[in-house]
């Protein structure tokens, strides 16, 4: 590891180390925040126990769901309005203020429409991580160079096979980029619309557990959560750094 | 030509919104979602009445706070971290991953420290506001051209004279960028503390409307902080745009 890998682990590890400290010394109140070492241990009989098992199995899965719709769905129109300049140049202001405007606060409205049931949180999660992935697509399209379409035609290649064997991988790093957008974007607004009002989920758990001022519960939720998305995140990094090795290499 | 392009495109948007508001009010009931022209009428109302101004009073309180915090913590850490190599290098890694988390977690734990009274969502909405101001002012400072540093060297500028001539007129446009996100982040900050626990503000009152059913109001004041937002941005962007041209 780099020498700067190990300063950033240091910090990190003198982080944790000095909270422990001053949870165990009285410094913090427990009732404030409880030990992280305490937050681990709850964490992993919570585990062991399943007693959250169902919670984690519906979070997760509407992510997943949401994150799914976004991507495809997100994809298909961006590139249906890539082939509409006319459409683009009109929506074009729209996709500039979408993210500047605070889109959760429609979350109750789609709760007092659909009810409180799972899709108004869908629904939430699409909203908030679509249109990243529509820029982005937009974007990849942009970047892709002219002389590749010069050279699909005179390789005679059919429209089907120009996108994918060209224009589809010209275009990769971008749409990529807009897949980790909204993979973030998706895991930020379903566990925000959970934890605001929700039927289940791992979001009101930890709601709930700080309701009833259980807070080792509350605390071993909170580190799941924040563990699961550092790995996702993690994970998106990785293959982005690779990707970027990989597109320095040989190619133009 | 182009300018009336632009307008007429703008309309056609609301226009298409409207109508999408309109067929859902259709579909989904009066009680649920009023109809806009309803919803635009009670506006006139509603601006007037003393619930209105108490919400919006301690929303604006908290929110012009939370942003103080946000833009002097978010300049200083970006600063620090875009003049100092090292610190940078180690800290910014932290600071993309913190950012890319649901901080919504985190609320019980700032609700912990600093109680459920203003305190609590300001430091929340600040927290919010922090990263993004600080990743693009240290961004801003490390794409300064070295060659500006050397050729004020050679002028024998004062250190002060540095800073006010060389170093923020360079840096200026991108850290405004960091504002105008700051503001964005920070406002949905405040406006989520108050969904979730607070006893006022226009967060609390949407979500206390949506649970008595008063939709009218419910969506009123969705459509206010709505505009409110993206009316900011666009000021906030003409005025990036400004800067970016000047440079």
């Amino acid at each position: 590891m780099s020498r700067v890998g190990l300063i950033r682990l240091a910090v990190i590890a003198a982080l944790i180390g000095a909270l422990e400290f001053a949870c165990q010394t009285g410094l913090i109140n427990r009732r404030t925040i409880v030990p992280p070492s305490e937050m681990a241990v709850t964490l992993y009989k919570l585990l062991a126990s399943g007693a959250i098992n169902a919670d984690i199995a519906r979070t997760l899965g509407v992510i997943v769901v949401v994150i799914a719709f976004s991507i495809v769905l997100g994809f298909a129109l961006g590139v249906l309005i890539h082939a509409l300049p006319r459409v683009r140049e009109a929506l074009d202001p729209l996709f500039a203020t979408y993210y500047a405007v605070p889109i959760f606060i429609f979350y109750p409205v789609l709760i007092a429409i659909f009810g409180l049931t799972i899709f108004p949180i869908v629904v939430i999660g699409v909203a908030t991580a679509i249109v990243a992935m529509i820029i982005a697509t937009l974007n990849g399209l942009d970047r892709v160079p002219r002389v590749l379409t010069k050279v699909a035609r005179v390789h005679r290649l059919s429209r089907v096979s120009t996108a994918l064997t060209l224009q589809l991988p010209a275009a990769a790093p971008y749409l990529f980029t807009g897949v980790k957008l909204s993979v973030s974007y998706g895991f930020i607004a379903v566990i925000a619309a959970e934890f605001i009002l929700s039927p289940a989920g791992l979001g009101r758990d930890i709601a709930d557990a700080y309701a009833d001022f259980n807070n080792r519960r509350m605390y071993a939720l909170i580190l799941f959560l924040l563990i699961v998305a550092t790995i996702v995140n993690a994970a998106l990094h990785a293959f982005d750094m690779r990707w970027a090795e990989r597109g320095s290499g040989g190619s133009p | 030509m182009t300018a009336t392009r632009r307008a007429t495109d703008a309309l056609i948007i609301v226009a298409v919104l409207l109508a999408a508001w309109q067929i859902l009010h259709r579909i989904a009931g009066d009680t649920a979602l009023p109809a806009p022209i309803a919803t635009l009428t009670y506006l006139t109302q509603m601006l007037p009445t003393e619930r209105f101004a108490q919400n919006a009073a301690a929303t604006a309180e908290a929110f012009s706070l939370a942003l103080l915090l946000a833009y002097v913590f978010g300049l200083a850490i970006g600063v620090w971290m875009g003049a100092h190599r090292l610190s940078g290098a180690v800290g910014e890694p932290i600071l993309v991953a913190i950012y890319s988390l649901p901080k919504i977690v985190l609320y019980p734990v700032v609700l912990l420290i600093f109680g459920l009274g203003i305190s609590g969502k300001v430091v929340f909405g600040a927290l919010h506001g922090i990263l993004p101001v600080a990743l693009l002012t240290m961004g801003a400072i490390r794409a300064i051209p070295p060659v500006y540093l050397r050729s004020a060297h050679t002028l024998r500028l004062t250190p002060w004279q540095v800073i006010a001539t060389v170093l923020i007129p360079a840096a200026l446009p991108e850290v405004f960028t960091g504002l105008r996100i700051g503001f964005t982040v920070t406002l949905l900050g405040v406006l989520l503390g108050e969904m979730f626990a607070s006893r006022l503000g226009l967060g609390s009152m949407i979500m206390s409307d949506m649970q008595l059913a008063q939709s009218k109001d419910m969506v009123t004041v969705t459509i206010i902080l709505f505009a409110f937002a993206a009316i900011a941005n666009a000021i906030l962007l003409w005025i990036e745009h400004r800067l970016h041209r000047r440079v």
